[in-house]
């Protein structure tokens, strides 16, 4: 049976509210909730086993950094740098998030119901069977996917009126790998130079399938009426974008 | 399109000597020398030499000499060969122009600017041969003050994580990709032996060089290349890499072709793409910012080891170096403009940043001035040569020493610069199997812990000489230092007063 145990983190520093954490995961606890949380960041980093967290509140930046297969909801909304380099887990946000999500990371799932900041997976890769995926519900600042060197991006664009454009800019900039999906408008201006346009093929109907189930099933939403859609898909046009740039 | 290089390098064959062995054209791995079947003779066509030495060195007859090419332009001291040569490049190919080592200009060597003291007559100098000489020395975060328990004698005051090391010379981030495994298992190797630390570089760490953990410092850089939580636990120190002295303020490109199956699993990318380095790490934007990936990591290692943070020295280090210590960075890497790497533009490398002696002396004496000199250890980098430099060093402020460019040359580097071209010669920067090979890590490491005795030796001759039995005891002691040939501002930047004086 699995053993949920709960902390107040209410006025406790983040220092010590990680050190409950880890003492209790230590302990074998399978599912913490985190009560009160307010700005306490790194929660979920370092854990030597994988665990559940829910947290209540607002967690603080850096939520889930170099994390290594927990899970962890937020009842709310998560700040910068949510699942900093993280080599595997999930983490599903029930409102919005800040810049740098899932920055760098190798592998694990970032579900987030509303909208991100700036430079969403910036630097994503990907490596054997590890591919990082992020699934936004809502829109995007500027450089989404910047960088990005593996690893599935998807921009659901739900919270857009109908006929109103994604308004971010630089889309894809330095891409050298992985794959991002598009629902809602957007120009060929907003997109970086590294990135072509293609339409959807069988395989790619087959993960964003899998993933907008996954995050209707976290949201309450329909993914069939999710899908029912025009997606576009975006892909690194060179493999090397900067390889031509020296002489030797 | 016809190419208006000339030959940099012009082979001489004794034919006297030649035997005819084809050893320089086993060793070449630029394809300088060749089998003439019709004439049965090996010659040379030297427009590809870069003057790396190794068919010299292996040549068993010592029939070969490179030479600069005589070839004389009409002189011109503006206008020089390499000015011309430069141009020529970029107008055959319209690219950056790429490099490898550090500057090799001809700026101010601050090292040979300063002498060292030594006593006469007032106070005895000290024999290391009869009496012991401590080279030890603790890195980290040191607290304000100490207090004992009167009842046990013991500490009672928490320390920090510290990292000792018994000789303060440590080998400086050289990354697997950059340089081959043999490299590393050799620095590695030496690191453990002499009781000091290797660096991995950006990089990240080759599952048969975990074994040298304790005596590694990993890096975390803008690629955030195999950073992974099994990663930081294996290390002595995690070391977050803002900028190093050749490149400072520009990221990296590891080409796709040295991006190969055991450098992608170490690195832990897809093999045969482009291992890009940000310029930027793209969650350090501020101080405040590098306050947060510090204490990530200490998180994430449970705040058992010291984070370091490395910049490239540039015009405002005593600034930037000030908030680094604020942000909790328990040592910090200095690296001056002779800093040398596997590829650098060479516009950048040869006109960015500023000398380490300068930016060492103004790092020490502002960290002093605002009290936090004692929260984190100072290591310098870029360009020491020998143990002289290191004292100096020491003077200066510095807790210890990174070595790259020495530890290379111990291996066999003679400094041809052509590390970005991944041919090697002597088979250091290059992840060609073949190459790679002519590295054997027990040699490597008998000759790097060999390099590592010899300077220890020197050192403690050098305090001797200067009346002093413990490193500590010249640690920032600028008054075993006397300027010679600087000016007045030199002097004061340096904080050392004019010899004669």
């Amino acid at each position: 049976m699995a053993k949920v145990a709960k902390i107040d983190a209410s006025g406790i520093y983040y220092r010590e509210l990680n050190q409950q954490i880890r003492r209790l995961a230590t302990e074998g606890a399978q599912q913490i909730e985190l009560h009160n949380v307010c700005g306490q960041r790194y929660i979920g980093t370092n854990l030597d086993r994988p665990v559940e967290i829910e947290i209540f509140g607002t967690p603080g930046n850096d939520l889930g950094a170099f994390m290594n297969g927990s899970e962890i909801t937020v009842n709310g909304n998560a700040q910068d740098g949510c699942g900093n380099t993280m080599n595997e887990g999930k983490i599903v946000i029930q409102g919005h998030a800040g810049d740098i999500i899932g920055s760098s990371a190798r592998g694990g799932k970032i579900f987030i119901k509303g909208s991100v900041s700036y430079r969403t997976g910036i630097h994503m890769k990907e490596y054997q069977n590890k591919q990082p995926a992020i699934v936004i519900g809502g829109t995007t600042q500027d450089f989404v996917g910047e960088y990005m060197a593996g690893g599935i991006l998807v921009l659901l664009g739900l919270n857009l009126n109908g006929g109103e454009n994604h308004k971010a800019c630089f889309i894809g900039t330095g891409m050298h790998g992985g794959v991002i999906y598009i629902r809602g408008g957007i120009e060929d201006y907003q997109l970086g130079k590294e990135v072509g346009i293609a339409e959807l093929a069988e395989n790619d109907h087959q993960i964003l399938h899998q993933l907008v189930s996954e995050f209707s099933s976290y949201f309450g939403y329909n993914a069939e009426l999710i899908l029912n859609h025009r997606f576009i898909k975006l892909f690194p046009r060179y493999l090397r974008p900067y390889g031509r740039l020296y002489a030797y | 399109m016809k190419s208006y290089l000339e030959p940099k390098f012009i082979i001489q064959r004794d034919q006297e000597r030649c035997i005819q062995c084809k050893v320089c054209i086993t060793q070449c791995s630029v394809d300088t020398h060749y089998y003439d079947t019709e004439d049965d003779e090996v010659k040379s066509y030297p427009d590809t030499c870069v003057g790396c030495q190794r068919c010299v060195v292996f040549c068993p007859t010592q029939a070969l000499t490179v030479k600069k090419n005589p070839n004389e332009y009409r002189e011109n001291y503006n206008w020089s060969p390499e000015v011309i040569e430069d141009i020529t490049k970029q107008a055959e190919t319209g690219g950056i122009l790429l490099t490898g080592m550090g500057n090799d200009r001809d700026y101010p060597i601050y090292w040979d600017h300063l002498l060292l003291n030594a006593s006469q007559v007032t106070n005895p100098s000290i024999d290391p041969l009869r009496e012991p000489m401590e080279l030890a020395t603790y890195l980290g975060r040191k607290p304000d003050r100490v207090e004992i328990d009167p009842d046990t004698l013991s500490l009672k005051t928490k320390l920090d994580p510290l990292v000792k090391l018994d000789i303060p010379i440590m080998f400086a981030a050289m990354s697997y990709g950059a340089v081959s495994i043999n490299v590393q298992e050799s620095l590695a190797r030496a690191a453990t032996e002499m009781g000091t630390l290797w660096d991995t570089g950006e990089g990240g760490l080759h599952s048969k060089l975990y074994k040298y953990g304790s005596h590694t410092v990993v890096q975390v850089a803008s690629g955030r290349f195999g950073v992974h939580p099994d990663y930081l636990n294996a290390a002595r120190v995690v070391e977050i890499k803002i900028g190093q002295g050749a490149k400072p303020g520009i990221g990296g490109h590891l080409p796709g072709e040295k991006v190969s199956d055991q450098v992608s699993l170490t690195r832990m990318i897809p093999q045969g793409t482009d291992a890009l380095s940000p310029a930027p790490q793209h969650d350090i934007y501020s101080i405040e910012d590098l306050a947060q990936l510090i204490y990530a990591l200490k998180e994430a290692t449970n705040y058992t080891k010291p984070i370091s943070v490395k910049i490239a020295a540039v015009h405002n280090s005593a600034a930037i170096a000030s908030g680094m210590v604020r942000a909790g960075a328990d040592i910090i890497v200095l690296d001056g403009f002779r800093g040398a790497t596997g590829a650098t533009p060479k516009i950048i490398r040869n006109n960015v940043g500023i000398p380490i002696e300068l930016a060492l002396a103004s790092v020490d004496n502002r960290l002093r001035q605002e009290g936090l000199r004692n929260q984190a250890s100072i290591v310098i980098s870029g360009g020491i040569r020998n143990s002289g430099d290191v004292a100096k060093a020491i003077a200066l402020g510095a807790d210890a020493i990174y070595i790259g460019t020495a530890a290379l040359v111990a291996l066999g580097c003679h400094l041809c610069q052509q590390c970005h071209t991944g041919k090697c010669s002597w088979g250091i920067c290059t992840t060609d199997p073949t190459l790679t090979k002519r590295i054997n890590p027990d040699i490597g490491a008998r000759r790097l812990a060999n390099l590592l005795h010899s300077w220890s030796l020197e050192l403690k001759d050098m305090l001797g000489g200067m009346g002093i039995n413990a490193i500590e005891s010249l640690r920032g002691n600028r008054l075993h230092l006397r300027g010679v040939g600087l000016t007045d501002t030199e002097l004061r930047i340096l904080g050392v007063r004019m010899a004669g004086e």
